[in-house]
């Protein structure tokens, strides 16, 4: 197997020296076959749109990022798909089961369920979005200067992040959403950021650490390049993989994070809507009405799956040692 | 202490002088209050003169700080105490803009074609990088046509420029990274193992394009290896290192046919010669002994750590002419003197108090 | 490309004397996301209790890939043999069941590789892990295990084997590593060793001591080795006969003596130009133009034909066979005849 993998990304020039190299170029891509492309044809493939190509032929990749799509635009118009308000409940309607334009039943509040499902959404996927990017804009850029400066910023930011890996999430929460006694979906992506960080941070001190002690580095610091050039041209476009790849699959859990925290009665609270508060509601009615906790429950596993999903498959889209 | 060398001697001044170089890397120990350990002594003392147009070669084995010398020549790495003088001041001190133009005129290729070159970045990218570092160098709208020129210097077709590196092979990256090299018209190019990680059929390819562009570009090259023959081949002296000093230096023909010191012999006595039958004839010296015929020598043991390196002579330790003296004394960097004014090939630098010539039966 | 016209680097196939092994018409393939890469195409060698055979390649010419499958460790899928047999002391490898297979491995046939440091388990110690080949396979005591581990670390001369036994891979150099892993090839008496690049990784010094050990090992005994390498002077000095690969085909074989004199194909006789000499210094190195081919697009014909200096019309359409060319010699060019006269 090493001498295959040795050979594919080789271009199949048969041209090295000065004379002859210019005549004969019966390249080709890795995909065209020999003879059919010249170079002038050929398109450059980055490795970026390698990994698009990779992705693109993966229905892993078209079914998460369908179900992504989806959940982001009910999350901005949920009244696409579901007329109803959310709040407004007929409390004589409590615990009833499914009916003509109520498909998914009402809860002990009498609220229609499909409307406060997909209105769950929007709360869902903005603490998501909201602590992932957070959470990559602080951790990586904490942990890329500790990876390139090195030294007693290092040695402090690692200390720093253990700490803060070594606060059980959990507990960590309720202690600081209670203090706080916000409840919105500001404070609780804040809480996740601020817990969330030493996460990417690590991963993107390795990665630049990684990419710092690469050759092309070397050479570029012997050409003369200045810090910020090896940092930006250099470093940063090659650690940025991993990190994303942490990223995509960090966004399902932070998700699901929220939901045990409103589940728990410290993340959102009434009169917000999202799926931990009506799952934690229905809880403890599973038997008289189980449905009203199978529909929060179910969309939550299914967002939390299209994440995680998406971040597999464009880990192997990137991830160079399968190239 | 160039007085030795002769005959097809290098033309040039001295361009490059290196004097007592020293690169210990320090052992810590803690994590936020580290104190230092010990030392991995990598580049212990040296010394040599590179001359305006000739390749010297350094060989040795690894971890005998070949790569880290030219780390240090590079200004990659600080020098713990030494001096590197280029044109007669010292780059070892610079930073800044001052370093900045002192590598303009010293490069270097580096050894992995496949590490070397910044994946995400195009072949015009990376070889047009210098131009933007050192703008100076080249006006803006020159750039694409002096990047397709050193191209097509190397050898590649100038339309490759939009293309990445995972789309070459080994010896055509290599030669990008050549290339790169060359951009900025430096006058002294540092090799560090250019070849060793190309196939067999290529590094001959290679070896001739830098042969070619020294004489096209009047390059003084520092070519690092541990394949003594292609050392030998493109090299006008040899410097032969061993745990972070220098063993013997001299020409080419000094270092490989009168070799003095008992290391440099041993390393070429190594060598598998491609020839079925040289096996006979060490064969048949071995049985004689070693002073018969080109008998194989084995070293026993292995390289000792640099951090914890011998005293005295670095090499006693697998050294079958050891003495007491060797623990005692570390030989200096000289032409020994049995041989110093014998006007013969073994008058050249060699670090060892034992200094002789092996009967070698001329085989070539 | 019949069996008989093939193996002229094999002895009569009438004499008594079958060879240890024998590799015929081998085939593998891998199935990439690019495409079929075809890294063995039709490979045959033998070798005989007691010799050693070199199997010379660059990367990607299928040296590798063809000791794998002898071993039964290739990865598959991706990869594939479609077609081909190995004979082991007669019997086909391949269509033996995996256990059949797994006994033989280890036992009959070891494998050494290049990168020792990675083969060895770094949280066992050396002694267990030598130790374990007698246990599992011989089923001895702790002790009795140990004390054959120490007699075999002696035997590739280990110094202080006795104190040394139980420290871990990590505390040995890399030429001790690479002799405690020819002390696991040898630990159950193989009939058949194959060392994958085994002084690769090695400095030149060290690489001397390790080739000394394994031809003094194998003069002992009656051992056949497999010696795969790219190194032209590593096989000069030990191999009774190479096979040269390139693009998944040998191209040549022959007795060691006889190719260096006077190789019968282009490819090797590049090889053998383009070392530097000393008479030729000062002058340009003798150069094989252009890259090694890319297993997923070989060319057609003759797979070496782009970068040979002597490709007629031919050669870009017709795959030579391997013509005899002598004795135990074989030459896989059209023109053989012309490349063994000047």
């Amino acid at each position: 197997m090493p001498e295959t993998t040795e050979t594919t990304p080789a271009a199949t020039t048969p041209a090295t020296t000065a004379a002859d190299t210019a005549a004969t170029a019966t390249a080709a891509g890795p995909v065209t076959p020999a003879g059919t492309a010249t170079p002038e044809r050929e398109k450059a493939r980055s490795l970026w749109s390698d990994a698009w190509h990779d992705l693109s032929r993966k229905p892993m990749f078209y079914v998460s990022g369908l179900l992504i799509l989806f959940l982001v635009v009910i999350a901005i118009w949920p009244g696409a798909i579901a007329s109803g308000n959310p709040l407004a409940c007929d409390l004589s309607k409590s615990q009833m089961g499914p009916t003509s334009g109520h498909p998914f039943g009402f809860d002990t509040q009498g609220c229609d369920v499909y409307t406060r499902t997909v209105y769950g959404a929007r709360a869902s996927v903005s603490v998501g979005i909201f602590s992932t990017v957070g959470v990559a804009v602080l951790g990586s850029l904490l942990g890329g200067l500790a990876g390139f400066f090195g030294g007693w910023w290092d040695a402090v930011l690692s200390r720093i992040s253990d700490i803060f890996f070594g606060i059980p999430i959990l507990l960590g929460g309720v202690v600081f959403l209670s203090v706080v006694k916000g409840g919105t979906v500001t404070t609780v992506s804040a809480f996740m950021i601020l817990l969330g960080w030493p996460q990417i941070a690590r991963i993107a001190r390795g990665a630049v650490i990684t990419a710092k002690q690469q050759d092309y580095v070397q050479a570029a610091k012997a050409l003369g390049a200045s810090n910020t050039r090896m940092l930006l041209r250099h470093i940063a476009p090659n650690a940025l993989a991993p990190i994303i790849v942490v990223a995509t699959i960090a966004l399902g859990t932070y998700i699901s994070l929220e939901a045990t925290l409103s589940f728990l009665g410290v993340g959102l609270k009434p009169p917000a809507v999202s799926w931990g508060i009506d799952i934690s509601q229905a809880s403890d009615q599973i038997r008289n009405a189980p449905h009203m906790l199978l529909w929060p429950a179910g969309a939550l596993s299914i967002t939390v799956l299209a994440f995680i999903m998406l971040g597999d498959a464009v880990r192997d889209a990137l991830d160079p040692k399968l190239r | 202490m160039t007085d030795t060398v002769k005959g097809a001697a290098p033309a040039g001044e001295p361009i490059l002088q290196v004097r007592n170089l020293v690169k210990h890397f320090p052992l810590t120990r803690g994590i936020v209050f580290q104190k230092q350990v010990g030392a991995v002594k990598a580049v212990d003392g040296i010394s040599f003169d590179l001359h305006r147009g000739e390749t010297l070669g350094i060989v040795g084995e690894s971890g005998c700080g070949k790569s880290t010398v030219a780390k240090l020549l590079m200004n990659l790495e600080r020098a713990t105490s030494g001096e590197v003088f280029y044109k007669g001041e010292d780059i070892t001190r610079l930073s800044g803009r001052a370093l900045k133009a002192v590598r303009r005129n010293i490069q270097m290729v580096f050894q992995d074609p496949y590490t070397s070159l910044n994946p995400r970045m195009t072949v015009g990218d990376i070889i047009g990088e210098p131009f933007d570092i050192h703008p100076e160098v080249a006006p803006k709208g020159d750039r694409r046509k002096r990047v397709q020129e050193l191209l097509d210097v190397v050898g590649l077709n100038p339309e490759y420029v939009n293309r990445y590196p995972h789309q070459f092979s080994g010896g055509q990256r290599q030669r990008i990274g050549i290339a790169r090299g060359l951009a900025l018209n430096p006058e002294i190019i540092i090799c560090d193992e250019p070849v060793s990680a190309l196939d067999v059929s290529v590094q001959a390819q290679v070896v001739n394009l830098m042969e070619k562009l020294q004489d096209e570009f009047g390059l003084s090259y520092i070519f690092i290896a541990h394949d003594l023959s292609i050392v030998r081949h493109i090299s006008d002296r040899v410097g032969v290192m061993y745990l972070g000093r220098m063993a013997e230096i001299g020409t080419d023909a000094e270092i490989y046919e009168h070799p003095t010191h008992p290391y440099t012999q041993a390393l070429l006595s190594a060598v598998p010669v491609p020839d079925p039958q040289a096996r006979e004839q060490r064969a048949a010296g071995a049985d004689s002994g070693a002073a018969a015929g080109r008998g194989r020598i084995i070293l026993s043991g292995d390289v000792p750590s640099p951090a914890d390196p011998p005293s005295g002579c670095r090499f006693r330790t697998r050294c079958w002419k050891a003495q007491d003296r060797c623990a005692q004394e570390q030989p200096l960097l000289a032409v020994p003197e049995v041989f110093r004014g014998s006007g013969t090939p073994a008058e050249h630098e060699s670090a060892c108090h034992f200094a002789e010539e092996r009967a070698t039966a001329e085989a070539a | 490309m019949t069996a008989t016209d093939t193996m002229a680097g094999a002895p009569a196939p009438a004499t008594a004397t079958a060879p240890l092994l024998e590799v015929r018409d081998l085939h593998v393939e891998f199935h990439t996301r690019d495409g079929v890469a075809r890294a063995v195409n039709g490979v045959n060698y033998s070798v005989n209790a007691g010799e050693t055979l070199a199997v010379l390649g660059e990367s990607g010419s299928g040296k590798s890939v063809t000791a794998q499958a002898i071993m039964g460790i290739l990865d598959m899928p991706p990869g594939r043999i479609p077609q081909g047999e190995i004979l082991f002391q007669g019997q086909d490898m391949l269509k033996m069941s995996a256990e059949a297979r797994r006994k033989i491995r280890g036992r009959k046939i070891a494998m050494i590789f290049q990168d020792a440091l990675s083969s060895l388990n770094p949280v066992l110690s050396v002694g267990y892990q030598l130790g374990e080949m007698f246990r599992v396979h011989q089923g001895l005591s702790r002790k009795a295990a140990k004390a054959r581990s120490i007699e075999l670390m002696d035997r590739v001369r280990i110094p202080g084997a006795r104190a040394r036994v139980n420290d871990y891979p990590h505390q040995f150099s890399g030429g001790m590593r690479q002799r405690i892993m020819i002390a696991m090839a040898l630990a159950l008496e193989p009939d058949l060793i194959i060392a994958d690049e085994p002084t690769t990784a090695l400095d030149v010094t060290v690489q001397a001591q390790v080739m000394d050990l394994l031809a003094e090992l194998q003069r002992e005994s009656t051992m056949g080795l497999i010696l795969i390498t790219h190194d032209l002077g590593v096989v000069a000095d030990v191999a009774d006969k190479i096979a040269v690969m390139y693009a998944g085909r040998i191209v040549e074989n022959a007795p060691v003596h006889e190719i260096y004199r006077q190789p019968a194909h282009p490819y090797t006789k590049g090889l053998l130009q383009s070392i530097p000499r000393v008479d030729r210094k000062g002058q340009e190195l003798y150069a094989i133009k252009g890259l090694p081919p890319n297993l997923l697009h070989v060319p057609a014909g003759c797979a070496f034909n782009p970068r040979c200096p002597m490709a007629q019309d031919v050669c870009r359409t017709d795959v030579p066979p391997l013509h005899t060319v002598g004795a135990g010699r074989g030459s896989a060019c059209h023109f053989w005849k012309e490349t063994l006269g000047d």
